[in-house]
């Protein structure tokens, strides 16, 4: 009994999840929003990038992969730490939001890119040849005949990877976005007490499950198939 | 131009700061070596689990699987490493580590080998049972080597992940690689150990990509 209730004053207390519900739904909103504008321009951006090495121009081919592979080898914290102290020495001066959604939008843009030239190589070249043959131009082939079938190979790759991503904008904490963490560690520092913690993390599971479930609903759905 | 070099490819400061990035390179081996065998493992037993014949213990496992691959990574370190000393459990910060990095890493593991272990038909289970192999044989000399083999490529990305994952040890201020060079930046006050930095997770991490890669263009194709 003892033990148990102070478990419940620790990380359940009622007090203080009434006084720091704002300030965590105010973290989920920022969450939300960056997240939202990272899949918007990572997921673009890759698919740009994709179809920019389709023209088979090899130096901009060469810059592409160069990129991807920088981007993804690299851990975001190293890049959002070099973004946000680095910068402001060279003059440019970005708030640390925009230092956490250019950082994020630029790895999620790599690894979206990697994904969706996989699926473009992995179209057979007849189709290219069969669609060129009735007529169609280029861009024609591939904007009806190639990306629609590549596009739906990727569906869960894509799914997947941009979950991973966008849970990272935890790490602005870091840099002090006002993100769910930031919130929460902050809540957890005034009051002593670790119900900020919990309530944050139940604030992440409650955002991120749905679209964990909905990942794997997607794997089965559009199924990656495999040799 | 000038600023830029000065403030981000400043070999000076490079050299000064280098021999503290090489200790926490180490430092950031070390955490390797700990967290990728304890993914490995706790994914294979969760992969296990999911498949158990219990309903119970199934649907427990996902449960897990999916719990853990929904919390931000961050999120579980800093309430292992600053909630659970409210419970009365003081961990260090390489315990909060190793215990938050076992849970997230076995989850993104965990996932894989099933996945992995479901690409098996049941002709296979079927056909090495009747040979007279039990079913853990059947599942250590039969199933798991193919299993393994048809995710593999997605074993070692997830792998790079939990390399480049061990960053964010830097937050609970375990003297890894990131943390030295952000000591170093911020007596410095200047950008060049952090591209250093960078430079030897590309050293790492870059091969092990561009293999990654092959093998999936290998088996896509």
């Amino acid at each position: 009994m003892e033990v148990e209730s102070r478990f419940l004053d620790a990380f359940f207390k009622w007090q203080l999840i009434e006084r720091y519900s704002p300030a965590i739904l105010h973290g989920v909103t920022i969450t939300v929003e960056i997240a939202a504008a990272v899949v918007l321009t990572g997921i673009s951006v890759g698919l740009l990038l994709a179809i920019a090495r389709t023209f088979r121009f090899s130096p901009l081919s060469a810059l592409i992969v160069i990129f991807a592979d920088i981007f993804r080898a690299l851990p975001p914290l190293v890049l959002v730490l070099l973004v946000y102290f680095g910068l402001p020495n060279v003059g440019i001066n970005l708030p640390s939001f925009a230092v956490l959604w250019l950082v994020l939008s630029l790895v999620l843009a790599a690894f979206c890119e990697e994904i969706f030239w996989a699926g473009i190589l992995s179209i057979a070249k007849g189709q290219w040849e069969a669609a060129r043959s009735t007529g169609l131009g280029f861009l024609g082939t591939l904007t009806y005949v190639v990306l629609p079938q590549a596009l739906r190979l990727t569906v869960p790759p894509i799914t997947n990877r941009t979950i991973a991503i966008t849970k990272n904008t935890a790490l602005g904490t870091v840099i002090g976005v006002g993100e769910i963490l930031n919130q929460a560690t902050t809540a957890q520092s005034f009051s002593g007490n670790a119900t900020p913690l919990m309530m944050g993390a139940i604030a992440y599971v409650a955002l991120f499950i749905p679209v964990v479930i909905l990942g794997r609903f997607l794997e089965t759905r559009f199924a990656w198939r495999r040799a | 131009m000038e600023a830029i070099a000065q403030q981000f490819f400043n070999i000076a400061i490079m050299q000064r700061a280098l021999p503290l990035l090489l200790m926490g390179l180490q430092q950031t081996l070390v955490l390797c070596l700990l967290v990728v065998p304890l993914g490995l493992v706790g994914g294979l037993s969760f992969a296990l689990l999911s498949r158990a014949w219990l309903r119970p213990v199934r649907w427990a496992a996902m449960a897990g699987i999916d719990f853990f691959r929904a919390v931000p990574p961050l999120v579980l370190l800093i309430f292992v490493y600053s909630g659970l000393p409210f419970a009365g459990v003081r961990p260090s910060a390489l315990t909060a580590v190793a215990i938050s990095f076992f849970l997230n890493a076995s989850s993104y593991y965990g996932e894989i080998y099933r996945a992995g272990i479901e690409s098996i038909g049941f002709g296979q289970w079927d056909a090495a049972r009747s040979t007279g192999l039990s079913t853990a044989q059947t599942l250590a000399y039969v199933v798991l080597p193919q299993a393994v083999r048809n995710v593999l490529p997605d074993l070692i990305s997830n792998t790079v992940e939990v390399v480049k994952l061990t960053s964010i040890a830097s937050v609970v201020a375990l003297p890894e690689l990131l943390y030295s060079a952000d000591m170093a930046r911020s007596v410095t006050f200047n950008s060049s150990p952090l591209v250093l930095a960078a430079a030897i997770y590309l050293m790492i991490l870059w091969p092990i990509v561009r293999l990654v890669s092959r093998l999936e263009r290998r088996i896509a194709a």
